[in-house]
């Protein structure tokens, strides 16, 4: 973390605590203590600990934050809250997961806590997270900590060298993939790679497939989906636009590091941050991840594109591809479909609906302070916290990053990619129904796993993935499944 | 209370026994039965309970909710989708049309497999045969899923993997263990030093050695990178491949276990009487009679109870891969143990507990024929 950085933390926590002290009463959760269950590593739960403090400060509760591998994360909360074993009070976890939780009853709803809040100002959440990422069923039940998308980034200065224009669709990322693969990116006389992407099994590669696959499959805006058919929750995976995704994302893997296969987000911007990578696909965290000491190669030089699209489009009646027209793909923006995906949907907290109401108290005021602005605004601009911007305030303009040291271009790109994304009617949402982690973070990633490591072939894996998906929507009950998908894309009053 | 023993008048009892003496005399009676109990009500409670427990979690889908766990049976198809759903490729491996080396080895283990059955037909007992008959069917079932996957040129599955651990890193493991053991226990200077550095490996926890391995094997950043570098090999990665991975795995797992072959079999050796091995050089035997004729005979029962015993151990493996490549790349150096473990947390414990059973029945099976077949055998020859 630079000096600056540094400095505006603590700043912010001093001007944070001295707001927060005058509403909430000194000691108010004293002896009240708080578990928090959520991934390994600073991010993410790096920051909800220091903030941890400052709120045991201001309040006397005590935040104990545990952190679980990734894959775990899911389960072991559904575990704790459905046994009755709760030694779990709060869980931070992609917004999209809640749904599930909710549906057993398992989630405290926040509508009342925030109704008596006067700090939290939801209204400056922006609208997608405020009412799909933050809202199950109409009611409140989750509250952000960060706002995700998933973007294409490249390295401004390795294409202009190359005479290359950010591309635009995926054939193009994989022609300036090729072109730039092997040249020297980061002036170590050693060759660098073309196309960054976390593919290692069990971890986020089955977000990156997505953000492939979107652009092929949706079309006629967020309310379509591009997992299910929204009136018979049958997959619409086993067609050609999925198989024209898998084949791409695999292409990609030729322009990439040898070992990308058993990489994942760590190791992948372990690489862009000490500039091997000239394009990759990531959430917002390059952003402001450049500007870290450790990343000074690449300071300044890692732009944001909200989404690369397709000229091709899925005909969901055939099965087969077709050229983007008006009436294919009305959303498309000169011959191209774009549909930038809001992977993750963001990490949210969730309480615990049988813990103490003492522990519930301190623990929605908790979660508050970390939504609030006062807190938020700072938090997305430090890299390391692994928190993206999810508020208006924080979109609005430039100055919150230019301020944490962004150059003045680079952060008008940035907050342009992140509004253009948001804004785009065509954004792909994450899975929001009961079953979304087994859906795709176990049947899509163990299926594309084996298919990149050359154990089946891309007709085999959609085929196993539309089983797999129809198993579990038989399991849930195909009514119930074709409820919550509905109420998850807002096809019905959410 | 009163006094039971006040209360007897004399020639109230029999004997003149007291109440609390016939007390004791029944407890000494059932002494044994006391001693054992709280072990054997231990035993139910920790091992018999869960595993039968868990035979209704295999038979049915279970779901979160919140009054609790929700179970629906459904008979064998968490088993059943093993074999013949969309679980198939995962477990078996992908099962195509047979070629000609695959249909050749599967032709020659069921008869080889079926002349041994007929060979053992009357000389056993009904007991005897059924047990051959069980080995036999799962050799065969074996022999049919190599021939139909790897030996035709198909990717295999956990089941597979699981038997290259076991028989390949075994043998590997035994093979060396055996070999640094007959080194030590040569008088060569220094044999002390060897022996604790040969043993160290074991007393690593498997977590540490998968981490230590991970390191070590990494060819972008480990130790070996020069080497790689210098071969030209930069972009091969054995993470990326599904062979190299596995053998990857079964060299490290191999690093951590051949140790413990080597203490078991350098005790085995230790024990070899000198007198007999010092007759055969009087006698002019060369070294490798000494061997063949003296040590080995003697040292035969040892080495295959601690084959047995590996064995066992092997197919549990679960650390290494785990931690090294999480199972893949896609679901190549999964073991069958992982592989019940990435569905468990994915808290589908019905069919979790399904794979657990599976290898259950793999891991007895097998356990069970070699030692009946191979380590009896030798006890029996060695007694005789």
């Amino acid at each position: 973390m630079s000096s600056y950085t540094k400095s505006v933390c603590a700043l912010s926590a001093a001007v944070a605590l001295g707001a927060f002290s005058g509403v909430s009463m000194a000691g108010e959760f004293d002896g009240v203590t708080v578990n928090i269950l959520t991934r390994p590593g600073y991010v993410i739960a790096g920051r909800l600990a220091e903030r941890g403090k400052e709120f045991e400060a201001a309040t006397g509760a005590k935040i104990v934050v545990t952190e679980v591998p990734f894959a775990e994360i899911f389960p072991k909360i559904q575990n704790d809250w459905s046994t009755g074993t709760n030694a779990i009070d709060v869980g931070v976890f992609a917004a999209g997961w809640g749904v599930e939780l909710d549906s057993a009853g398992l989630l405290e709803d926040l509508t009342p806590y925030v109704k008596k809040d006067k700090k939290l100002d939801l209204n400056d959440v922006a609208p997608y997270f405020r009412d799909f990422g933050q809202k199950i069923g109409g009611k409140t039940k989750l509250l952000m900590v960060d706002g995700d998308f998933q973007m294409v980034y490249y390295r401004k200065d390795v294409l202009e060298k190359a005479g290359l224009q950010a591309p635009k669709t995926w054939e193009q990322y994989i022609d300036v993939a090729s072109k730039i693969h092997g040249q020297d990116m980061n002036g170590d006389g050693q060759g660098d790679y073309g196309s960054c992407i976390f593919k290692k099994r069990n971890a986020q590669s089955y977000f990156a497939i997505q953000t492939v696959a979107a652009s092929y499959v949706q079309t006629h805006g967020t309310a379509q989906g591009f997992h299910f058919d929204g009136a018979t929750m049958k997959p619409i995976v086993n067609n050609e636009a999925w198989k024209k995704a898998f084949e791409v994302y695999k292409e990609t893997g030729k322009y990439g590091p040898p070992e990308e296969l058993n990489m994942d987000i760590g190791d992948t911007r372990g690489l862009f941050k000490a500039g091997r990578c000239g394009l990759l696909i990531e959430w917002g965290d390059p952003g402001t991840l450049q500007l870290d000491a450790d990343a000074a190669k690449v300071k300044g030089l890692i732009y944001a594109i909200a989404a690369v699209g397709s000229e091709e489009v899925l005909d969901r009646a055939t099965g087969k591809l077709v050229p983007v027209t008006k009436e294919s793909a009305p959303h498309s923006v000169d011959g191209i479909n774009y549909a930038p995906f809001a992977a993750f949907g963001g990490w949210a907290g969730a309480i615990n609906a049988k813990a103490d109401q003492k522990k519930k108290d301190a623990a929605y005021a908790f979660l508050s302070y970390m939504n609030q602005a006062a807190q938020s605004n700072v938090d997305v601009t430090i890299g390391a916290t692994g928190y993206n911007p999810y508020r208006n305030s924080q979109l609005a303009s430039t100055d919150l990053w230019v301020k944490a040291g962004m150059p003045k271009e680079l952060a008008e790109n940035y907050i342009g990619a992140i509004n253009a994304a948001l804004n785009n009617p065509n954004m792909a949402s994450d899975m929001k129904i009961p079953g979304a982690q087994k859906y795709t973070g176990v049947i899509l990633d163990t299926e594309l796993a084996r298919y990149l490591a050359g154990e089946i072939t891309v007709e085999e894996a959609l085929e196993n993935i539309e089983a797999g998906w129809e198993e579990v929507t038989e399991d849930f009950g195909r009514d119930s499944q074709i409820e919550a998908q509905a109420l998850a894309l807002g096809t019905v009053g959410n | 209370m009163p006094n039971a023993g006040a209360d007897v008048q004399p020639g109230d009892s029999p004997a003149g026994v007291l109440p609390h003496e016939r007390w004791g005399e029944w407890l000494d009676r059932h002494s044994r039965t006391f001693f054992i109990a709280p072990a054997v009500v231990l035993i139910l409670i920790f091992a018999i309970f869960p595993t039968i427990y868990s035979i209704v979690f295999a038979l049915s889908r279970v779901r979160f909710t919140g009054e609790g766990l929700k179970f629906r049976l459904v008979w064998f198809q968490n088993f059943a989708k093993q074999f013949f759903g969309n679980d198939q490729v995962h477990f078996l491996g992908k099962v195509g049309t047979m070629g000609a080396l695959g249909t050749l080895f599967f032709a020659a283990v069921t008869a080889a497999v079926l002349w041994w059955l007929r060979r053992s037909y009357g000389k056993t007992s009904w007991i005897g045969m059924t047990g051959r008959a069980i080995s036999a069917t799962m050799a065969i079932f074996v022999a049919w899923i190599i021939g139909a996957t790897l030996l035709s040129g198909n990717p295999i599955g956990t089941l597979l993997t699981t038997l290259f651990y076991v028989v390949v890193g075994c043998a590997l493991q035994f093979v060396i263990g055996t070999g640094l053991a007959f080194l030590c226990s040569q008088p060569i200077s220094g044999k002390n030093f060897f022996r604790v550095i040969f043993f160290i490996p074991l007393m690593i926890t498997p977590l540490g050695v998968g981490y230590a391995m991970k390191m070590v094997a990494d060819i972008t950043k480990g130790p070996f990178q020069p080497l790689f570098g210098a071969a030209t090999v930069d972009a091969w990665v054995w993470s990326a491949d599904p062979w190299a991975a596995r053998i990857v795995m079964m060299v490290c797992d191999s690093w951590q276990w051949i140790p413990f072959i080597f203490i078991a079999m350098l005790a085995a050796l230790e024990n070899v009487p000198r007198d007999h091995v010092e007759a055969a050089q009087v006698d002019g035997a060369s070294g490798i009679d000494i061997f063949k004729e003296i040590t080995w005979p003697q040292i035969v029962p040892v080495a295959v109870t601690v084959l047995l015993i590996r064995m066992i151990e092997a197919f549990k493996i679960v650390d290494l891969p785990n931690i090294m490549t999480g199972g893949g790349p896609g679901s190549s150096t999964e073991s069958m143990t992982l592989h019940s473990m990435y569905i468990w947390r994915a808290n589908d414990i019905g069919t979790s507990a399904a794979v657990a059973y599976l290898l259950l029945l793999l891991t007895v099976v097998t356990c069970a024929s070699f030692f009946n077949y191979v380590v009896l055998g030798q006890l029996r020859r060695a007694r005789g």
